[in-house]
């Protein structure tokens, strides 16, 4: 049995400080990811009255189970990391507002007010939005009906219940491919299907072609998730061979993507199509003191030194305009 | 050897110095047959040790089948959180809280001992209507960052709430409730045995689901 304590001070300390919501804040940063924490760091550092409103403090990061491409870490779990930087940016005594949700900005004045999904309300002369992503959905059917039922979308959460079982896992970028090589130490098969070609580090499909236990399906599209309480298998389609066919599993990971979460800013500020917040390189949007860092915006590459950059770059935009506003 | 490390304690030790009153933790462990409960038994005397004002009670769920009973506690290993008076809000750890879960622990421990956080007023006034018995089950596994959320809620629903009862059951250590409760995703929430949840859910979405029973 494995035993490591992961202890989170951060999750239930009550002497958190607490967001006012009668207090006019320099900077309120939206995300409690790499990119928000950054910004936090940078903001406090520069002497802002910044606060932190966070629905998963921490951010995807913590569904990693381990980072090797963060300078200075060879390797690191996911949460270790953001430990590190939590710990990092709490020495500065930010106020967190955690598992809360923003459910509206409105601009007025030159100040935004945030209504939240607490019914409380804060307000602030800038904002950073860093609300990253979240994963995106094959949209097959059998997808919603089996979801928790064998379809997951956190391997590290759920891989333990799949031992000595047959497993698909979704897609073929970097987190396909980590969730398959984890996943193939406990389970009896995996099968990693992608609808085109693998996308993953070069390091990562080396690893993954070590494993006698992985089989591969390119240029493979998932079609539907089928079973009856729980997921029995999948319906794929391969475009070579213009073949239907089905794989017996007993649970699907979807690893294909991330969507921005974006939502309850899309009528506030420019948006792509994709729901990416557009940004220039100083992480201006499209409206004065709004800024945005990190995987939720149009910045290309979403990794984690990239949105921690992201964030610093984005609370440096934001002092700078304060101090215009003086 | 220690479990805990030394950084670990320090945490602990500060935290546990923020609790109002004492907590009582009943250990159930039993002789033969299960894996875990040596390590729940000594991971807890650790707790007991870095916590001023937390009390350890050491169960034999077959010998002190009685006090089991009192608790309503089926499994083991399993946990129970009594306050200051001994009182049982039904609010139990089945499998070690230990990886992720010891922030639930914690969690649970600080909010029995009088020092939680508030939930805003117009939910607690939605619980505190709650006159039907409710068992709410929420699965886990030790490597799930948001499950703790999600026991977190679920057991302060039960303190809220003399009606409501909340466990968190690790899901690999009970294989067989977790087929039963076709648990292949965490963290699943079982509300009086057939309404489920997948997820870490806002406390509203609990209470929607509670309120249609």
């Amino acid at each position: 049995m494995g035993f490591e304590l992961n202890f989170d001070t951060s999750s239930m300390k009550s002497n958190t400080k607490k967001l006012e919501d009668n207090l006019m804040y320099d900077v309120l940063i939206i995300g409690g990811g790499p990119a928000g924490l950054n910004s936090a760091l940078y903001a406090m550092r520069n002497g802002l009255k910044t606060g932190i409103i966070a629905e998963k403090y921490g951010g995807q990061v913590l569904d990693t189970s381990s980072v090797e491409n963060y300078l200075g870490y060879e390797s690191i779990p996911g949460e270790d990391l953001v430990g590190a930087f939590r710990k990092h940016v709490e020495k500065y005594d930010i106020p967190v507002k955690k598992d809360s949700r923003v459910e509206k900005v409105e601009k007025n004045d030159k100040r935004f007010y945030l209504s939240m999904s607490d019914g409380t309300e804060l307000k602030s002369k800038t904002l950073i939005i860093a609300t990253g992503s979240k994963p995106r959905k094959l949209n097959v059917p059998g997808e919603e009906e089996f979801s928790g039922k064998g379809v997951a979308y956190c391997a590290i959460c759920d891989a333990p219940l799949f031992q000595g079982k047959d497993v698909v896992v979704a897609g073929g970028g970097n987190s396909a491919v980590e969730a398959t090589i984890d996943i193939s130490k406990i389970a009896n098969k995996v099968y990693l299907v992608q609808r085109s070609v693998l996308r993953a580090e070069k390091a990562l499909v080396d690893k993954l072609e070590t494993l006698d236990n992985v089989e591969i399906y390119l240029g493979t599209q998932v079609k539907e998730i089928y079973g009856e309480k729980l997921v029995k298998g999948i319906k794929v389609y391969k475009k070579e061979e213009d073949k239907e066919f089905n794989i017996k599993a007993d649970g699907i990971f979807v690893e294909i993507g991330y969507v921005p979460n974006s939502k309850p800013f899309r009528d506030l500020v420019k948006t792509l199509p994709s729901g990416e917040i557009e940004i220039d390189c100083s992480c201006n949007t499209s409206v004065p003191g709004l800024f945005a860092a990190g995987d939720v915006t149009t910045v290309p590459y979403k990794q984690i030194s990239i949105s921690s950059g992201e964030g610093a770059k984005a609370a440096l935009s934001a002092n700078a305009y304060i101090n215009k506003l003086k | 050897m220690a479990l805990l490390n030394d950084e670990i304690r320090t945490n602990l030790e500060e935290v546990f110095g923020k609790m109002k009153k004492e907590v009582t933790i009943a250990v159930f462990t039993k002789e033969d047959g299960c894996e875990t409960c040596k390590d729940t038994l000594d991971f807890m005397k650790e707790i007991e040790e870095v916590g001023e004002k937390i009390k350890l009670e050491e169960y034999d769920i077959e010998k002190d089948s009685k006090k089991a009973e009192e608790l309503k506690v089926e499994m083991t290993p399993s946990i129970v959180l009594l306050d200051s008076e001994g009182k049982d809000y039904g609010i139990k750890f089945y499998g070690i809280p230990a990886g992720h879960e010891i922030n639930s622990l914690i969690t649970g421990i600080i909010e029995v001992s009088g020092s939680g956080e508030d939930i805003p007023s117009g939910l607690k006034e939605r619980v505190a209507k709650i006159k039907t018995p409710v068992d709410i089950k929420v699965f886990v596994t030790l490597g799930c960052p948001h499950c703790p959320g999600a026991v977190a809620k679920a057991h302060k629903l039960a303190l809220e709430n003399p009606n409501i009862n909340a466990q968190m059951i690790e899901a690999q250590t009970f294989p067989e409730l977790s087929d039963k409760y076709n648990v292949s995703g965490v963290p699943k929430i079982v509300i009086n045995e057939e309404h489920d949840l997948v997820g870490n859910q806002p406390i509203e979405k609990f209470l929607e689901t509670i309120e249609s029973i």
